[in-house]
C-alpha cells in the first residue's frame, strides 16, 4: 500500500506535495473560534495526512464544526506515516479523537486491534442518508460500522485530448465498443488512439480493476482482492479478453509502451507535439496535465468515465480517507456526524481538490466543470472499490517488476496469452498471500 | 603488554564487531527466518532463491557480468594505458577517460538511461542512428504510416498497398487511404475528385485521404472535405511481377496508367510512398538491456583501470623493454612479451577488485533499465533490495541473497588479501 502511494508520487505534483510534507509533517494548527454550542470547553484532536492548502481547508471544515458546537478542535498532520504515528500515540495512550486514514487496511487493523470506536447510532443514520451502499460497507469492518468517508479520488476517468478528438469526428462513447470505434476514428485521422504508459506496471493494474468491476461485479471483485477466488477464474479470463481487443489493437495504442513513463505518456497526448488522443488514468491526470503546461484542463483537456464493458452499469474504482473516532465521547460523536454530513464537505468543495463521495453534496459548488464531473461519476457510480493493488500484499500489487505489475506489462506486449497470464497472476498471488 | 594493546585495538574491534560481524551473523540467522521473522524455516528461502525465476535470471546475469565487465575494463585500461604512454598531451587524455569516475554511478545511469533511450526525439544514441540512416536516404517519404481503408479491397502487403483482386484495363481502382496526419499532406493538395472513366488501355483512379477533418462523410467513398494525395507514385503490375506502367496522382489525387494491354493487373503504391524511415534500435528493451548497462560500466570503470595500470607501467623497468628493442623484438612482441608480464601483479589487482565490484553490481541496475526490462536485467544485488525492501517485504529471502553474494565474493577477496599480503612480504 506504501509503496502505491510512493509511486503516484513521482508525478512532480505529487512530488512537491512531499517537500510540502516533509515540511509541513509536524505543524498543527488552532482554529480559534470559540462559539457558544452544547460543547463549549471541550477540545478535540483531529489527524490527517493533509498538509499546506488541503490542512488549510480541512481547518475551514473543522472551523464550521467549532462554531456549530463551540468546541475547539486542534489539527495535526502525520504526514504520510499514518500507521506510525497513529500506532505511537494509541500505545502512549492519547490517540487523537478522530484521524482520517487513507488506507482501508489500517482501518480494519485498528479496528481489529480495539482501538476504534463504532459509530453512534445518530452517525451511522447520517451515513446511510447521505452516502451510497459501497461506501457505508468500505466504512464497515468486520460487520461493525467505524468510518465516515470524506474525501474520495476517481480512477476511472479516460483523458483525451479534444483537439485531436474534434478533429478526427471522434466523441465520447457510449461503451467498450464504442470506445474502440472512436479510437479508430481517431487512429484514422493519423494519430494514435490511445498512449499507454507501462514503464512499471501500476496503470495497468487500473485498467484491468476498472475492466474486471465492470465485468465481473462488485462482490467478484473483493473475493479477487482477498484472493478468494483464483486468479484463474472464468472472471479474470473476461476482463483480459475485453482487455486485449485494445491492448492487442496495434492500430490504437501507441507504440513503445512499454518504455514510456507514466508523466511521458500524458505529454504524448496533451504536449506540445501530441502524438496520440487518449490517455486512461485517475482524476490525478489533471495535475499532470496542468504541469505540463501544454493543454488546459477544461478546455481542451476533457474527460469520459472509463466506458461501460458488456453492458454493465456505472462503476468506480478509486481511493480516499475515512474518518475514525478513538474516542467515546459526546463531542467526538458529533463531530463524526458532522463529517457525514454534506455541509462539512460544502466547505471545502468550492475551494476545490476535494472530490466528495457523499451523495447529497451540492455539486453546483464544484469550482469548474471538471471536478464536478469527476464528483457526480463518483457518486453516481451504482459501484465503488478500492483499488485492488493497494488492498493487496505489496508483495503482489505493489513491487515494480514483479507480480500483478511486471505481468500486466507482459499482458500489455503480448495480449494473446491470456491463460499463461492468469496462471502467472496466479502463482504470484499463491506466494504473496501467505497468512 | 597484552592488555595495552588490546586497549589501543579496543576501540577497531568494537566498530568491527558491531558494523561487520554483527550484520553478518544476524543475516546468516535472519536467512533461515520467514518474511516476517515469526517462524524458523529452515533453509526454504535458500531453496526459493534457486527455483524462483526472477532470482535465477539475477544469478545468470551476475554471471554474465563477472565474465564480460571485468575483462573488457582491464583490457581496455590496458590499452589505454600503453597506448597513452606513447603521445604527447597524455595527461590530458588520461584525465579525460578517468573523469567518469568522478560522477556518481546514479548519475551515470541517468545519463545512459536518457542517452539510449528509444524515441530518436529522445535518445541521442537512436538520434545518430536515424541520422546516419536518413543521410543514405531512407525515411523521406511523403505520407509515412498510411494505411488502406479497410473492408474496400485493399490490402497493405509490408508497406505496398495494392489492390486484392487484379483488373484488367478500362477499369478504375481508387485508393482510400486513412492514417496521414492532415500537416502531412502538402499545400498543393486539392478535394479529391473521381477520376475520368478509363478508355480501352488505361487504368485510372483517386488517391484521397478518406477522413473528413472534424468528422463526418462515408467511409470509402469521396466526399466534400476529403483531400486528394498528390506526389504518389503507383504502378500496375502484372502477373509475372513486371511493372508495366507507372505514373504518379495529380493535386486531386487521381492518376491514369496508360498503355496497358488485355491482360491483368494488380494496382500498387509502393512502400517508398509510406515507409515511416528507420526507427532506430530498442536499446532499453529486454534483450538489450544488460549490454547497455556493461557499457554503462566499462564507461565508468576503464578509466579506474587505466589509471591503476599506468602508475604500475610507471614502475616497471624501461631498460628491459630497451634490452627487447635492442634485440630486435617489434612493439607487439615488447608488449606481449616484456610489458604485460611485467604488469601482471597490477592487472590482477585490478581484475580482481573489479570482479568484487561486478557482483556488488546495484546502482546501474536500478536506474537504467525501465520497468518493462527489469527483470531481463536484474542482478542479485537490486534483487536482494527488491524482495526486503523493494516492496516484497521478505527480509528472510533478502538474507538469503545477501548471504549468497557473500560467499561468492569471498573467494575474490581471499585472492587480494593474500596478493597484498605476499607484496608487503617481498
Amino acid at each position: 500500500m506504501r509503496s502505491t502511494t510512493h509511486h503516484r508520487l513521482f508525478t512532480p505534483l505529487a512530488g512537491a506535495g512531499i517537500l510540502a510534507l516533509t515540511l509541513a509533517g509536524c505543524s498543527s494548527g488552532t482554529t480559534d473560534a470559540a462559539g457558544s454550542g452544547e460543547f463549549t470547553g471541550d477540545t478535540l484532536e483531529v489527524s490527517a495526512a493533509w498538509s499546506g492548502a488541503e490542512q488549510a481547508n480541512f481547518e475551514a471544515v473543522l472551523a464550521a464544526f467549532e462554531e456549530q458546537s463551540g468546541a475547539t478542535v486542534n489539527y495535526t498532520s502525520f504526514g504520510d506515516n499514518a500507521a506510525t504515528t497513529l500506532g505511537t500515540q494509541i500505545e502512549g495512550g492519547s490517540p487523537p479523537n478522530v484521524a482520517m486514514l487513507a488506507q482501508p487496511a489500517l482501518m480494519d487493523q485498528l479496528a481489529a486491534d480495539g482501538n476504534l470506536q463504532p459509530l453512534s447510532e445518530a452517525a451511522s443514520a447520517a451515513v446511510a442518508e447521505n452516502y451510497s451502499q459501497s461506501w457505508v460497507d468500505l466504512g464497515t469492518s468486520d460487520g461493525t460500522q467505524y468510518g465516515v468517508w470524506f474525501k474520495a479520488s476517481n480512477k476511472s476517468t479516460m483523458w483525451y485530448n479534444a483537439d485531436l478528438y474534434d478533429s478526427a469526428g471522434a466523441a465520447a462513447p457510449a461503451d467498450w465498443d464504442d470506445f474502440l470505434a472512436q479510437l479508430q476514428l481517431v487512429a484514422d485521422s493519423g494519430y494514435a488512439g490511445i498512449s499507454i504508459g507501462a514503464d512499471v506496471g501500476w496503470p495497468l493494474t487500473d485498467w484491468f480493476e476498472n475492466v474486471y468491476l465492470q465485468t465481473a461485479g462488485g462482490e467478484m471483485y473483493d473475493q479477487l482482492t482477498n484472493h478468494e477466488i483464483p486468479w484463474t477464474d472464468p472472471s479474470v479470463t473476461v476482463a483480459l479478453d475485453a482487455l486485449a481487443t485494445l491492448w492487442g489493437n496495434d492500430a490504437l495504442v501507441q507504440s513503445g509502451a512499454a518504455q514510456r513513463t507514466f508523466p511521458e505518456s500524458v505529454t504524448e497526448v496533451f504536449g506540445a507535439a501530441p502524438q496520440a488522443a487518449t490517455i486512461y488514468e485517475g482524476d490525478f491526470v489533471a495535475g499532470n496535465i496542468t504541469d505540463d503546461g501544454n493543454s488546459v484542463v477544461g478546455e481542451n483537456a476533457l474527460f469520459f468515465d472509463f466506458p461501460s464493458v458488456n453492458g454493465s452499469a456505472p462503476a468506480v474504482v478509486g481511493g480516499g480517507d475515512v474518518a475514525v473516532s478513538f474516542t467515546d465521547d459526546a463531542a467526538t460523536d458529533a463531530l463524526m456526524q458532522f463529517l457525514a454530513s454534506p455541509e462539512a464537505a460544502e466547505v471545502w468543495v468550492p475551494e476545490g481538490g476535494l472530490t466528495s463521495p457523499n451523495n447529497n453534496v451540492d455539486t453546483a459548488l464544484y469550482p469548474d466543470e471538471t471536478s464536478r464531473q469527476i464528483a457526480e461519476a463518483l457518486t453516481g457510480a451504482e459501484t465503488f472499490r478500492f483499488d485492488m493493488s493497494d488492498l493487496t500484499p505489496s508483495a503482489f500489487g505493489g513491487t515494480p517488476g514483479q507480480g500483478f505489475w511486471q505481468i500486466m506489462i507482459q499482458f500489455l506486449q503480448d495480449p494473446s496469452d491470456v491463460a499463461g497470464t492468469q496462471q502467472a497472476l496466479e502463482d504470484a498471488a499463491a506466494a504473496a498471500y501467505v497468512d | 603488554m597484552f592488555l595495552i594493546a588490546l586497549g589501543f585495538l579496543a576501540p577497531a574491534l568494537v566498530l568491527l564487531a558491531g558494523l561487520v560481524l554483527y550484520p553478518i551473523l544476524y543475516t546468516v540467522v535472519r536467512s533461515f527466518f520467514s518474511a516476517d521473522g515469526g517462524a524458523f524455516v529452515g533453509w526454504d528461502n535458500y531453496v526459493t532463491m534457486f527455483t524462483n525465476d526472477s532470482t535465477f535470471t539475477a544469478i545468470r546475469n551476475n554471471v554474465i557480468w563477472v565474465l564480460v565487465a571485468p575483462v573488457a575494463c582491464t583490457v581496455l585500461g590496458l590499452l589505454f594505458a600503453v597506448l597513452l604512454e606513447k603521445i604527447k598531451w597524455s595527461t590530458a587524455f588520461k584525465l579525460i577517460i578517468f573523469m567518469p569516475m568522478a560522477i556518481s554511478m546514479l548519475a551515470a545511469g541517468v545519463i545512459f538511461r536518457g542517452m539510449f533511450q528509444e524515441s530518436p526525439n529522445l535518445g541521442v544514441v537512436n538520434a545518430a542512428v536515424v541520422a546516419v540512416n536518413s543521410a543514405f536516404g531512407g525515411g523521406d517519404a511523403a505520407y509515412p504510416g498510411a494505411n488502406p481503408r479497410t473492408d474496400v479491397g485493399l490490402i497493405n502487403d509490408g508497406g505496398v498497398i495494392a489492390s486484392e483482386a487484379a483488373v484488367g484495363a478500362g477499369t478504375e481502382v481508387n485508393f482510400p487511404l486513412v492514417g496521414v496526419r492532415a500537416d502531412n499532406v502538402p499545400a498543393s493538395a486539392a478535394q479529391a475528385e473521381s477520376a475520368d472513366t478509363a478508355s480501352a488501355d488505361q487504368i485510372t483512379g483517386t488517391v484521397w485521404l478518406d477522413v473528413v477533418i472534424g468528422g463526418g462523410g462515408t467511409n470509402g467513398q469521396i466526399d466534400d472535405g476529403k483531400t486528394g494525395l498528390p506526389g504518389i507514385r503507383v504502378d500496375a503490375v502484372d502477373a509475372s511481377g513486371t511493372i508495366a506502367a507507372t505514373t504518379e496522382t495529380d493535386a486531386a489525387g487521381r492518376y491514369v496508367l496508360a498503355g496497358l494491354g488485355t491482360e491483368t493487373y494488380r494496382i500498387a503504391l509502393p512502400a517508398s510512398n509510406f515507409d515511416e524511415g528507420y526507427q532506430g534500435v530498442s536499446w532499453l528493451s529486454s534483450g538489450l538491456i544488460t549490454a547497455v548497462i556493461i557499457l554503462s560500466y566499462i564507461w565508468i570503470w576503464a578509466g579506474f583501470a587505466m589509471v591503476m595500470i599506468a602508475s604500475g607501467l610507471s614502475a616497471i623497468d624501461r631498460s628491459l623493454q630497451e634490452a627487447a628493442r635492442m634485440d630486435g623484438a617489434n612493439e607487439w612482441k615488447v608488449f606481449s612479451r616484456i610489458t604485460a608480464p611485467l604488469l601482471a601483479p597490477v592487472l590482477i589487482v585490478v581484475f580482481v577488485t573489479l570482479i568484487i565490484n561486478v557482483l556488488k553490481i546495484f546502482d546501474l541496475v536500478y536506474v537504467i533499465p525501465p520497468g518493462a526490462s527489469k527483470p531481463a536485467a536484474n542482478v542479485i544485488a537490486v534483487e536482494m533490495w527488491t524482495v526486503s525492501f523493494g516492496g516484497g517485504s521478505n527480509q528472510g529471502l533478502g538474507s538469503a541473497l545477501a548471504i549468497l553474494l557473500l560467499i561468492l565474493v569471498l573467494p575474490s577477496m581471499i585472492i587480494n588479501v593474500r596478493k597484498f599480503r605476499q607484496e608487503r612480504k617481498s
